[in-house]
């Protein structure tokens, strides 16, 4: 495998609402930036990958004005995928392996305030038989949580720890909306909505872009390795209590050694079986961004983990790992880790 | 590094207005078993499954992939989706590749599909968005402008488009997946159909279909005594409309085209066999001459050198022109130009082919995607 | 047994969507029967509507430029079709209106003339509706205005 690093990474300040960019504005603020980061231009690029979902966007082919926003001109190698920008970083990780380009963008973009994103979750399932009794991904989330209590794996207390940390973390955190720290105690005294996980448990949504720039060679966190798989859609024949796509993804990945983690947890009650999944220590320090629990951007927040645990390496941690995930209750799952420049 | 890769297997599915008869896994798993049958290997055999198709609006379920792991046989493997509009189908064949010649894995499935009978497609796109301008052409509106910008550069006479119009159809009548099945097609026939986007009739156009189709790619021949060896893979992209933009004669499909035969290692004229994406009949001419196969595309249709039989048979397989479900359409040029090179074109085969193009394009004629495929590794 | 070949499952999905401050400029200029464009500061090409960065220099637009509601018809066709969501009843042309001092055309609608009048070269100028509202589809149609045609070499580069 050719060596491919992390040269640069940018993110839009997560906001609730970001009412000032579209597709195209906020494309070039992050993309600028992290080719800057990288003290790259954009003729350096050989190859451009995205991420972006036309339901969160609201409209069909929504990646086609975003396009303005890098100056697709002379024309690029380009490629765009429908998932989250984790994954477009895979598709330019993978074509640096080709040996004829050295230096890839990616680029994501989603805005949550347009729509209304758990509705639109809940129509990714089978559109034959569960979709149209409106099973939300919550519900969803709440049905393995309260496997995971009965099996002793999980308790209440945990989920609310889970949260206090994120939020902890998160105030150290200047690209991401305020959120208020709250004790376990406060925050088990809110009342449930989808029994056992109360309002606070969800990731909280946000609008944003992220781009990352990847080089084979020069400096920069490396990546030590990457993969993803997927489980079934259908929640009855999944055992809820594992999650064998992010234990197969962080074996491929390599993941030991790991000093801390980013991962993309949607509701806090999936935060220890994703770690108990991927075999992460109990010293592995979780989310020192804050994590998706304080900003979760459709189609970026798994772009995000990784450029976070990126800076990581920058800040002096020898071994990270990224996390990203898409589908109810932990469908699928990409994991990253990240060592520092040998 | 770059390694080998070759299609081992191909499937594809009936295309129609609406196969009711099927639910869309089953839509898929019919081009998949043919693909696998095909390549001689069990679901066990695959490890990665990339699945392409346009705007998840077409059939109202975001992020299809996730519910479609089980029928796709991607449970604890990789699934990975594309969609970068009409180009789609090629594009992901293309990453398809990418993952086979980097080493990543050894066999992939890929996998494009288009079930528009299941919601509206044309709703998907034309609704209002707010704040964008409202939609007042429709889908060949945006196209209609841009064909009569080539006729009035290159003074082509009306009648190029339906010869092409015709010829697709008398190919499509080769191909038993085809959609349209016109036997009476005729130069007569397509003039008198209805003028929908004035230049463009109805026969000039392509159908809305239901289908897929998938293809297994190797790293190795694995048992296949005629694989069609991937030579090279392209894609390029330029934004929609900026000041200047040559939107007959885009430069993203002219870079494209260069850089898939250099990387082949081949000159335009060695191809023996084009399947190119062609939506409008007038699209065969103006790509004939973006990807550099005639100077002058429409002297070429005119003197007969892209029917089958042809110097350079054009879309034997009725093309998009008979066929059109529009995620799938891309792979179904990527597949069906792999179909020649191992000679298993069946009716519409081109006798001896050896080398031949799969192209796609979408957008705004922005997105290219291409592959040549070889008979040998080269 | 009778195969089930097809039930309804209406889906809604309610979106709330904010045009930016590009778009938001654009638009209050159109409610005041403006049509304002904005310039690249690298190539310096005129874009219009405006986009917050040159599709071809990534650059920031951020100077506005005012055009007049007079150009000429690049290309076009005539939509003889009915489609959902239709505005119009076929046939009328629709066009690409290049204004003056523009450089990208306008996908719009030539009206207020006969279909087979249409034609590439035309000088245009933009009837309003009488209640502008903040879209495009306040200028009404463009219609010809009695100047000569302009010359294909004046606009080939702008089809």
């Amino acid at each position: 495998m050719r060596p491919v690093h992390i040269a640069g990474f940018a993110q839009l300040p997560h906001g609730l609402v970001d009412n000032r960019h579209d597709e195209g504005g906020m494309v070039r603020a992050v993309t600028a930036a992290a080719l800057q980061e990288a003290g790259l231009g954009r003729d350096d690029v050989g190859f451009t990958c995205s991420g972006s979902s036309d339901y969160i966007m609201g409209r069909p082919f929504s990646f086609v004005m975003a396009l303005d926003g890098i100056g697709a001109w002379p024309p690029i190698r380009e490629s765009h995928v429908e998932m989250d920008g984790a994954w477009a970083l895979y598709e330019a990780w993978v074509r640096l392996q080709h040996g004829d380009v050295d230096v890839a963008l990616v680029y994501c973009f989603g805005k949550s305030s347009l729509g209304d994103v758990e509705a639109i979750y809940a129509l990714q399932n089978d559109p034959y038989t569960i979709a149209p009794l409106g099973l939300d991904p919550m519900t969803a989330a709440a049905l393995q949580a309260r496997q995971l209590i009965a099996r002793g794996l999980l308790t209440e207390r945990e989920i609310a720890e889970t949260v206090v940390n994120a939020r902890r973390n998160g105030q150290s955190n200047a690209e991401v909306p305020a959120i208020e720290t709250r004790s376990v105690e406060q925050l088990l005294a809110q009342p449930l909505v989808r029994d056992p996980l109360r309002a606070h448990d969800a990731a909280r949504f946000t609008d944003g872009a992220a781009a990352i720039v990847l080089t084979v060679g020069g400096g920069g966190p490396r990546i030590a390795g990457i993969d993803h798989r997927i489980d079934s859609m259908n929640l009855g024949v999944r055992d809820l209590t594992l999650c064998n796509s992010a234990r197969i993804a962080a074996e491929r990945a390599g993941a030991h050694n790991i000093d801390a983690a980013e991962l993309y947890v949607p509701y806090a009650s999936q935060e220890k079986l994703l770690c108990a999944a991927m075999g992460l220590d109990p010293g592995v320090q979780i989310n020192p961004s804050g994590g998706t629990l304080v900003a979760e951007t459709p189609m970026v927040a798994g772009l995000v983990r990784i450029g976070e645990a990126a800076r990581l390496i920058r800040s002096g941690a020898k071994r990270t790992l990224a996390h990203a995930t898409a589908g109810p209750c932990l469908q699928q799952n990409l994991v990253c880790v990240l060592e520092e420049a040998p | 590094m770059s390694g080998p890769c070759a299609v081992i297997g191909i499937g594809q599915t009936h295309y129609a207005a609406k196969r009711d008869d099927v639910s869309m896994p089953g839509l898929i798993r019919e081009a998949v078993l043919r693909a696998r049958e095909d390549a001689r290997l069990g679901f066990e055999d695959i490890d990665c499954v990339v699945l392409g198709k346009a705007p998840d609006m077409f059939e109202g379920v975001p992020n299809p992939e996730l519910f479609l792991a089980d029928a796709l046989g991607a449970v604890g493997k990789p699934i990975f989706r594309v969609h970068t509009a009409g180009s789609v189908g090629g594009s992901t064949a293309c990453v398809a590749a990418h993952l086979v010649q980097a080493g990543i894995h050894r066999r992939v499935l890929a996998v494009a599909w288009e079930k528009q009978s299941e919601s509206n497609a044309m709703w998907a796109l034309s609704h209002k968005v707010p704040f964008q301008p409202p939609t007042i052409a429709g889908a060949g509106g945006y196209f209609a402008p841009i064909i009569r910008a080539y006729m009035a550069r290159t003074k082509a006479p009306e009648h190029i488009g339906w010869k092409v119009a015709v010829k697709d159809r008398q190919n499509a009548l080769l191909n038993p997946y085809a959609h349209l099945q016109i036997p009476d097609i005729s130069l007569e026939k397509v003039q008198q159909s209805p003028l929908l986007w004035d230049p463009v009739r109805y026969l000039d156009t392509c159908p809305s279909s239901d289908g897929a189709c998938a293809v297994v790619l190797s790293s190795d021949a694995d048992g296949c005594e005629n694989p069609a060896w991937v030579r090279a893979t392209a894609m390029r992209s330029e934004a929609m409309l900026f000041a200047g933009r040559d939107e007959v004669n885009p430069l993203a499909g002219r870079q494209c085209a260069q850089e898939v035969y250099q990387k082949a290692g081949i000159q335009a004229s060695e191809l023996d066999v084009a399947e190119i994406y062609v939506p409008f009949s007038w699209y065969e001419p103006m790509w004939l001459e973006n990807l550099g196969l005639f100077e002058c595309g429409w002297r070429a249709v005119d003197e007969g050198h892209t029917l089958l039989g042809g110097r350079l048979p054009i879309n034997p397989s009725g093309g998009v022109l008979s066929s059109n479900p529009i995620g799938a359409s891309g792979m179904i040029r990527f597949a069906e130009a792999a179909l020649q090179v191992r000679g298993m074109a069946g009716a519409h085969q081109v006798e001896g082919a050896k080398l031949a193009l799969g192209h796609a394009y979408g957008g705004g004629s922005q997105f290219f995607a291409m592959w040549v495929v070889g008979s040998t590794p080269g | 047994m009778k195969p089930v070949t097809e039930f309804r499952s209406p889906t809604k999905l309610t979106y709330t969507v904010s045009a930016g401050t590009v778009a938001t400029e654009f638009l209050s200029a159109i409610l005041q029967r403006r049509i304002v464009g904005r310039r690249c500061p690298v190539c310096t090409k005129v874009y219009v509507p405006p986009r917050p960065a040159c599709p071809t220099c990534a650059a920031l637009c951020e100077e506005p430029v005012e055009l007049p509601e007079t150009g000429t018809v690049t290309t076009f066709s005539v939509v003889r079709i009915p489609f959902p969501g239709q505005l119009l009843e076929p046939p009328y042309a629709c066009a690409h209106v290049l204004l003056d001092g523009a450089d990208v055309p306008l996908l719009h609608i030539v009206g207020g003339v006969d279909v087979n009048q249409v034609r590439m070269g035309l000088r245009v100028t933009a009837v309003w509706y009488e209640e502008p509202q903040p879209t495009l589809a306040s200028i009404r149609y463009f219609t010809p205005n009695g100047e000569p045609d302009a010359d294909y070499a004046s606009f080939r580069e702008h089809v």
